[in-house]
């Protein structure tokens, strides 16, 4: 009789430890996918602050090239009229935006003083450098998102998410483009 | 096959890290027997020598280390915005702390990563290595390091470089002294009979092959550490040509001038291209660059 209570203890202590872990596990994976959007969402408006530098930079050397430079103002104006919390809509914006900044630094083959141009130069190592952070934190964002999606949907995890409603995180799409295999040279 | 390797590895370390610290102990056990005719001691004396040499070196390591291999720490984008901005890059995505950064001035590309912990680490790259490898390669370079810096082999390094001081240090003492004829009377050897001279010989062996035996496991402990950081810094640029490249151009250039022979390990490749080289590869501190190559492309 005794040792029937204790095995009846020990089973209810095992389960609220269990419920527990389980429980924080998930708020911190949650946590972690917000922190990763976070740091998109930084190098987001870092862009944006250094989009309107490089569009009067540029006026001055390729004169005749209004519509790619409007295009990238559009699409910049655009990203900043979009709500932060809306991840997949302001990616989608985002994406064409990297896709009209790409038109511009290939503006830089055609003139070569822009290509020359300190400041041109410099706002390319910038802008190159939020495009590549804005690319690493999507792919930290989507491993984060990943291990919490798991994380609620198995068992016996998902019947805890259901309780508390822990919803499942839509992972952000990759350009098309960057899906590709990169080019394998032999020199 | 990712999550295999890296659990192989992990084995591995615990085999040969396990052994290593053995053999500090058998040594100190040798030194004992010669000087004191007591195992006991020497085993004591050796585990407090390295637990306290361990305790300095992962205290301070970094400095150490930069101090060894000529390195100079830079503090901010200006000086070099790509290669600063690529560290940045990857500790973002590793989600470590953004690890300190040093130069070495040396024309031969190749990198190297120490510390204690990500909280407390630092990468150094060769001025070479920026001058030859294009923004895909260095990212690849720089991933490779920064999962040293995530997998803890930075502190595995440490204790090892350490623990291969302390041996050597150890059979510097012992040799120091059977030279000057220290330790007990000759005339205790001669009434104590042949047992204890197979004890005075397997001693004297153990002094002369510990030193060679301690850069055998550093070595095949660096060794399987290479293909866990190649396999775990992929993960992270999702590239592997860019590591592929660099490792190919590091291969196809000329060894370095200052990097520091004990610590040849750490770098991402071998600093000096196996010039010491006698055909056998258990003293290469990396596995040969063709086989990481071919574990790269098979990714």
């Amino acid at each position: 009789m005794l040792w029937l209570i204790v095995i009846i203890i020990l089973l209810v202590v095992g389960a609220v430890v269990f419920y527990i872990s389980t429980y924080n596990n998930m708020v911190k994976s949650r946590n972690w996918t917000d922190e990763a959007w976070s740091q998109i969402d930084v190098q987001l408006k870092r862009r944006n602050d250094l989009i309107p530098n490089l569009v009067s930079t540029v006026k001055g050397y390729a004169k005749h090239e209004q519509d790619t430079l409007e295009k990238v103002i559009k699409m910049r104006n655009q990203l900043v009229a979009t709500p932060a919390d809306n991840r997949q809509a302001t990616m989608a914006v985002s994406n064409q935006l990297t896709d009209s900044l790409k038109s511009i630094f290939a503006l830089s083959e055609s003139y070569p003083d822009l290509k020359a141009d300190a400041e041109f130069t410099k706002l390319m190592e910038e802008l190159t450098n939020t495009e590549n952070k804005i690319a690493y934190a999507r792919q930290l964002f989507n491993s984060s998102a990943t291990r919490y999606n798991n994380q609620i949907q198995t068992f016996p995890g998902n019947i805890l998410a259901g309780a508390h409603n822990f919803q499942k995180t839509a992972y952000l799409e990759t350009p098309v483009e960057e899906k590709s295999a990169p080019k394998v040279s032999f020199e | 096959m990712l999550f295999e390797q890296i659990q192989q590895n992990k084995r591995k370390t615990v085999f040969v890290m396990v052994g290593f610290f053995a053999l500090v102990l058998v040594i100190g056990a040798a030194l004992g027997y010669l000087f004191m005719r007591n195992l006991i001691s020497g085993i004591v004396v050796a585990a407090v020598l390295a637990i306290i040499y361990m305790a300095i070196m992962i205290g301070n390591s970094t400095n150490v280390v930069m101090q060894m291999n000529h390195a100079t720490e830079i503090h901010n984008a200006q000086q070099y915005p790509d290669l600063w901005h690529i560290v940045e890059d990857m500790a973002l995505v590793a989600r470590v702390p953004m690890p300190r950064v040093f130069i070495v001035a040396d024309d031969s590309p190749n990198a190297f990563a120490t510390g204690n912990d990500p909280e407390h680490a630092a990468v150094a790259v060769t001025t070479g290595i920026m001058a030859r490898l294009n923004r895909e390669e260095l990212e690849g370079v720089i991933a490779h390091e920064v999962s040293h810096i995530r997998n803890y082999d930075i502190r595995l390094q440490t204790i090892a470089l350490a623990l291969s001081a302390v041996i050597s240090m150890l059979v510097n003492i012992g040799s120091n002294m059977l030279w000057w004829g220290a330790g007990r009377s000759r005339d205790d050897d001669r009434e104590e009979g042949a047992g204890n001279i197979i004890g005075l010989i397997v001693s004297i062996l153990l002094l002369v092959l510990g030193p060679l035996a301690a850069s055998i496991a550093q070595m095949a402990l660096s060794r399987n550490r290479e293909y866990l950081a190649d396999a775990a810094g992929v993960e992270l640029t999702r590239n592997p040509q860019g590591l592929i490249n660099a490792l190919l151009k590091i291969t196809d250039s000329e060894p370095m001038q200052t990097a520091d022979p004990s610590s040849a390990a750490l770098y991402i490749a071998d600093p000096f291209k196996g010039l010491s080289r006698s055909g056998a590869h258990l003293f290469d501190s990396h596995p040969p660059i063709e086989a990481r190559v071919a574990k790269l492309k098979a990714m």
